[in-house]
């Protein structure tokens, strides 16, 4: 199995070498290769997780190799270790990276068909498969913050990837610095760690803090630590306050938003907080949770009121990784991480059919010779229902999924999430969250309808475009019908209705807390029990706050029966607060990039009068001084300089003798010199 | 007398000889030659001493290598027959005198003092160990002495081909 | 006092080697000193560099510290390698610049 998951990580690395280059010589630009390279890894790690979950489900498989070794490791110095690790966790990411990735390869070839950069797009789709399946298999910290920082080169590469618009251009920058910000945090999370216990592996940590050795001996700095170390998820999952970056990071090709801005990258950060779970103390958690759920509120709220397809996408997005983190933080491991799983696949649908969408309103528009529509904003679309029947019937299912609507896998993870909250909040008084998680069920269902009814239902914007709208071809569609299928319950579990009963919540356990006895959160044991007694009121109500959201978009967006408009300027300012995002960029422009400016501005204001001041009347005074000075200097010094001068002259014109020029003589005068030290030492 | 002590003295007589050979023969290819010897037989000294490994090195460095650059350097700097074939000497005479006495100081001194002689057993083959070093230990060293190499490639390829000179 | 010196001779271990780096340290020297001819005066310091290496390598073989003085054996003759390469390019460059390369005969630094 090890060997399996080695080949795995290095057949999509082989791909990307191989595209970037060698890839316009070959043969349709090497698209292809690329994929089917990520067939063959797909099949790998199907086999893989069958074959884990089916013989070995408790196991771990793990091997390593010391990469540098620094000093002695037994006294003082360290061993830098490479490896990798299986176990079920591994396993089921694996598949998922690999299915979402293999579909958007799929997808691409129709998608990116006339892209002048075809090859390199399929290169850097390889480097970024390579790079998450790193994050999924490496076994210590140093390897996964090196594919963390890879997986953030290759998300900067594709969102960049029309880097002749400036928007993009942007776009990837931000991403990058402010994800930047969040590696740092978990840069300084890990060296703590690591000075504590010189080692890297997740392994050799969990047992050493299992022994009851803190870092630093202190729980504030093992908290800290975990705190930090999330940071990193922070910034790679756009949590609260870091999420300003992936509404932008839809600049890029549909296919990797759906890739890496939805589906697998994102969820990193779900997938760091998951491996580090076990050392994580309650109020690092609990931190965790509330992070999660205000930037599921806040991204909920702004999706309600935008107009671009893959902007409301892309905060549904962030919307529902605050879902993820806020179950991981109650303790809701398996639900968070099942949401994680599902909604990568239903996530990624959601993506592929927008692009799908966008492929054919642009190519509407194009034979219109309209360049000035927007093919991505929502005003301009409607009634695409009949015109595309295969991608709106898909996109309905995944809108489902998202909504929580039973017999999908959104509902299945998403209750048992809001039972988690509900249950963690009846142990420790916590009542906020559970309100944040129904509030925002109810709101996702609502936007995810008013998108799927604004585009796919009513009339199309323009009449005289809807002849040129056509259903995308079968490499497009294929992968949605393969989605689709995904989201439904059955692969998840035969029980529509509770999830705990499938294979899914048997192969993921929650792990032991490590940490010590008084810090540790509520045992899985009692939270299993606390879930289980307030699993039905919760279902109940998560279909009905779903239902709720669906009739609200159906009333108003297809009855029509209030108008939208009205609604918005009945709550004005919460509408503008909604429509501009809550002000973050804004806000961030004023305080940090402002501030800035103004503190450059106060401490040039100090340079120039304060400094400057000083060093003016300092000069003043030397000046004077310099008067007295140069008398001196004249008489006195002078005469001592060229007293010196004349007797160097003498000097030299006798020295210069022995300069004969010659290498040898030189040479002669260091034996010599060596030769008289010899006698003296003897 | 062992057979080690024989082959230790021819192998001395062969290098200290030809080194002589060097100091006081005319023709500057002789010398080269007679350095080829010197080499050889300090190589073979390295073999008594139980350094395989270095006694190859010696052999394809030296030999395989910094002679036959000599030889370039011979060929390339001789105006056909002229003079530069004679190696002129200075002052051969003085100095030999009191580098003998120099030589015949150290040894009195490595004679007379006593050192600690610690005789190991004798190793199957250095090679693994001197890998394992060099992976490890010297693993710095072993970079920089790289990185050393490449600089001396390509400051010596940068000054040999500046031929054209504003004379 | 004649047997124990035959005795001496008869076994050769450290000192030897170390009179034998010596002597061959002394001719290197001489080499360089006499010799007016630039490619003679660096055959000269390949055999100074030789007898430190023979130095070290005797050490290495009679003393606890086993291979350490190997791999500066085998360092310096990496570094000899260099300086060959690089000093014969710079003979090359005199030869150009004075079509000799006899140095007595290029004294330019002379006061």
């Amino acid at each position: 199995m090890l060997q399996l998951s080695l080949l795995i990580l290095l057949i999509p690395f082989a791909g990307f070498l191989i595209l970037i280059f060698f890839g316009k010589r070959l043969p349709r630009q090497g698209d292809w290769l690329g994929t089917s390279f990520l067939g063959i890894t797909l099949l790998m790690s199907v086999f893989l997780l069958i074959s884990k979950i089916a013989s070995i489900p408790g196991d771990t498989l793990s091997y390593s190799f010391s990469w540098v070794i620094i000093g002695n490791p037994d006294a003082g110095g360290f061993s830098v270790d490479l490896g990798v690790m299986i176990d079920n966790l591994t396993v089921v990411m694996l598949v998922v990276v690999m299915l979402v990735s293999f579909l958007v390869h799929l997808f691409s070839i129709g998608y990116m068909k006339d892209d002048p950069r075809y090859s390199r797009y399929f290169s850097y789709l390889g480097l970024f498969t390579f790079s998450m399946t790193g994050i999924v298999l490496t076994d210590n910290l140093l390897m996964m913050y090196i594919f963390w920082e890879l997986v953030g080169i290759s998300s900067y590469l594709l969102i960049g990837f029309w880097y002749e618009k400036k928007s993009a251009s942007n776009a990837a920058n931000k991403a990058f610095i402010v994800n930047r910000i969040g590696d740092a945090g978990m840069f300084i999370g890990i060296m703590i760690l690591f000075i504590h216990f010189s080692t890297f592996s997740f392994d050799a940590i969990f047992s050493g803090i299992q022994a009851g050795d803190l870092p630093f001996q202190s729980t504030a700095w093992l908290t800290a630590a975990g705190i930090l170390i999330f940071c990193g998820a922070v910034g790679k999952s756009a949590q609260f306050p870091l999420h300003v970056w992936l509404p932008d990071a839809m600049e890029g090709p549909t296919p990797v938003s759906a890739l890496i801005h939805a589906a697998t990258m994102v969820a990193a950060g779900g997938y760091l907080i998951a491996r580090m779970f076990p050392i994580l103390t309650a109020e690092a958690l609990l931190v965790i949770a509330y992070i999660g759920a205000i930037t599921a509120l806040i991204a909920a709220t702004i999706a309600l009121t935008q107009h671009d397809i893959k902007k409301i996408l892309a905060y549904s997005t962030i919307s529902q990784l605050g879902y993820m983190v806020m179950a991981l933080g109650v303790g809701a491991f398996t639900a968070g991480f099942m949401h994680l799983v599902t909604h990568a696949a239903f996530k990624a649908g959601l993506f592929l059919g927008a692009g799908s969408v966008i492929f054919a309103m642009h190519h509407a528009l194009h034979q219109k010779h309209d360049h000035k529509t927007d093919a991505q904003d929502l005003r301009n679309m409607g009634g695409l229902k009949s015109r595309m029947p295969l991608t709106y019937w898909t996109f309905l299912i995944f809108t489902l999924a998202i909504s929580g609507v039973p017999l999908t896998s959104g509902f299945l993870s998403k209750d048992e999430i809001l039972a988690g909250t509900l249950a963690f909040s009846s142990l420790n008084g916590h009542y906020l969250l559970p309100v944040i998680g129904f509030v925002v069920a109810g709101l996702t269902a609502f936007y995810m309808f008013r998108l799927f009814i604004l585009t796919f239902h009513g009339k199309h914007a323009d009449e005289s475009r809807v002849s040129d709208l056509k259903e995308s071809p079968f490499t497009m569609t294929i992968p949605l019908m393969i989605l689709a299928g995904l989201s439904t319950f059955v692969f998840y579990s035969f029980n529509p209705f509770a999830a705990s009963g499938g294979w899914f919540f048997s192969a993921i356990e929650r792990p032991l807390s490590l940490v010590p006895e008084a810090l540790q959160p509520a045992s899985a044991e009692v939270f299993a029990q606390a879930v289980s007694a307030l699993h039905t009121p919760a279902l109940i109500l998560s279909i009905i706050i779903a239902g709720a959201g669906i009739f609200g978009a159906v009333w108003v967006y297809q009855w029509k029966k209030t108008s939208a408009v009205q609604i918005s300027e009945k709550f004005g300012a919460l509408y503008r607060g909604s429509f501009n995002k809550w002000y973050f960029d804004e806000m961030y422009q004023a305080v940090f990039i402002n501030g800035t400016f103004i503190i450059t501005k106060v401490l040039r204001w100090f340079d120039e009068t304060i400094v400057d001041g000083i060093v003016n009347g300092a000069a003043y005074v030397f000046e004077r001084f310099s008067v007295v000075n140069r008398w001196f200097d004249e008489h006195i010094i002078d005469g001592l300089v060229n007293l010196t001068a004349l007797g160097t002259g003498v000097l030299g014109k006798v020295l210069r003798k022995l300069q004969t020029g010659k290498i040898q003589h030189y040479l002669a005068f260091v034996v010599l010199g060596m030769l008289v030290f010899y006698f003296i030492i003897i | 007398m062992e057979f080690t002590a024989i082959l230790f003295y021819v192998f001395s007589i062969t290098t200290l000889g030809s080194a002589l050979f060097m100091v006081f023969c005319k023709n500057i290819v002789h010398a080269a030659f007679a350095l080829m010897f010197t080499l050889l037989g300090v190589a073979a000294l390295y073999v008594l001493l139980f350094a395989d490994f270095l006694a190859a090195t010696q052999v394809l460095v030296y030999v395989g290598g910094i002679l036959i650059l000599i030889l370039f350097g011979v060929m390339l700097t001789t105006q056909g027959f002229s003079s530069n074939l004679k190696a002129l000497t200075t002052n051969l005479l003085p100095v030999s005198v009191v580098m003998a006495f120099v030589a015949a100081g150290m040894m009195y001194v490595f004679y007379t003092s006593s050192w600690p002689v610690v005789v190991m057993d004798e190793p199957d083959s250095t090679i693994t160990g001197l890998g394992m070093l060099l992976l490890h230990e010297y693993m710095l060293p072993f970079q920089i002495t790289g990185v050393l190499l490449l600089i001396a490639i390509i400051g010596a390829l940068l000054m040999a081909t500046r031929i054209k000179h504003p004379n | 006092m004649e047997n124990s010196f035959l005795q001496w001779l008869a076994q050769p271990e450290l000192t030897h080697y170390l009179m034998l780096g010596a002597m061959l340290f002394c001719i290197g020297i001489t080499l360089v000193l006499t010799r007016r001819n630039v490619i003679m005066v660096l055959m000269g310091i390949e055999l100074i560099l030789n007898s430190a290496n023979i130095n070290f390598i005797a050490f290495s073989r009679y003393s606890v510290i086993t291979l350490d003085g190997h791999l500066t054996a085998l360092f310096l003759i990496i570094l000899a390698a260099a300086e060959a390469a690089v000093a014969l390019a710079i003979v090359l460059n005199i030869y150009n610049r004075f079509k000799t390369i006899d140095i007595d005969e290029i004294s330019l630094l002379k006061g």
